[in-house]
């Protein structure tokens, strides 16, 4: 007789969360609530860009917020005296990502019958997000123009699992050798169906354009929800 | 980079199979890891040495790795192609209509157990 015996699993270790991801957008969707993942690298002006986008925005539909982040509450802290809207602080443990589970259990601390929009801040990371479904109905991502143009070619799954790109600070792009026009055809090799929107958020220029988008959206899915 | 994080859901599902199968003690886990998946073995081995000795049930346990060589397959011309070698251009036609056929597994093959005398079969 063997001294072992094999047990065949045969199974992806990414299924259980990407039915996890499935079964909360099945709940968001009955409860008429569109869930937006944000991702970017640390310092693209993520938060910068969701406080303009949420001022343009917080009249026509109710937001709420959740950061996630290693440590510190500076995002959350800084959106709700920036816009007013509900802000909660999520903290991974270290973890590099959110998946799924941490997800659903950051959308039990927000007043979900109370809210439209949930943006969901992920942590500044351009690898370990994108591994992971969180259940939102989108994935956009902010590429920042100090980071440079070749970053969909750098970052392959970030730009394949993106919906939307937003080219965040494009005020500085005369320091920098970006070349928009190359990184649009980057990430349409990645993904030929990526809407770019180009905004500065400091300035406040091409925010509506996203911000018009966003609103698109969740009004179709609240439509739909019915 | 977020190998720890593939190591947690590792350990979740050898858990669920051991019940299943009630194992007391598992030997060895063994992985499908595609060539282009983005996991990097050796990080993957040293989360998993760190987190499985955590455990009662996969103390000592060791995490094999099988790679799965990524290939492309050319809609252009219906050759497939390594996909390392020559990314997203098939080089047999120059097409770039082309999509991984394998490559990107994270895939927990099977689990290796001490055979139990006592158990039916």
């Amino acid at each position: 007789m063997d001294k072992v015996k094999i047990i065949e699993i045969k199974k992806s270790v990414f299924e259980d969360n990407d039915r996890a991801a499935n079964q909360l957008r099945k709940d968001l969707k009955q409860r008429g609530v569109y869930l937006l993942n944000l991702m970017s690298a640390p310092g693209s002006g993520k938060t910068t860009t969701l406080i303009q986008t949420i001022n343009l925005l917080k009249d026509k539909i109710r937001i709420a917020v959740m950061e996630a982040d290693i440590d510190s509450d500076v995002d959350a802290v800084k959106i709700k005296e920036a816009t007013g809207v509900p802000s909660i602080q999520l903290h991974t443990g270290g973890m590099c990502h959110l998946d799924a589970e941490m997800t659903g259990q950051g959308l039990d601390n927000v007043a979900l019958d109370d809210a439209d929009l949930v943006i969901l801040e992920n942590v500044g990371n351009l690898v370990c997000p994108a591994e992971f479904d969180t259940g939102a109905v989108r994935n956009a991502m902010i590429l920042s123009v100090p980071e440079g143009h070749d970053k969909p070619l750098k970052y392959p799954l970030m730009f394949t699992v993106c919906d939307v790109v937003v080219i965040n600070k494009t005020d500085v792009m005369p320091y920098f050798d970006f070349d928009l026009d190359k990184c649009a055809e980057y990430i349409h090799m990645r993904n030929p169906n990526a809407r770019i929107f180009p905004i500065c958020a400091k300035t406040g220029e091409g925010v509506d354009a996203f911000a018009n988008w966003l609103l698109n959206e969740v009004q179709q899915w609240k439509n739909s929800a019915c | 980079m977020h190998e720890l994080g593939v190591v947690f859901y590792i350990i979740r599902d050898v858990k669920k199979a051991a019940e299943t199968n009630d194992v007391k003690h598992v030997e060895s886990v063994v992985m499908n890891i595609g060539e282009v998946s983005t996991i990097v073995p050796s990080y993957l081995t040293d989360c998993w040495r760190w987190a499985a000795d955590k455990e009662d049930l996969l103390r000592g346990a060791t995490l094999q790795i099988l790679t799965i060589p990524a290939v492309t397959h050319c809609d252009g011309c219906g050759q497939d192609y390594p996909t390392v070698a020559h990314g997203k251009i098939c080089p047999h036609c120059g097409s770039d209509h082309t999509w991984l056929l394998r490559g990107n597994e994270v895939e927990i093959k099977e689990i290796v157990v001490p055979n139990d005398p006592n158990d039916k079969l």
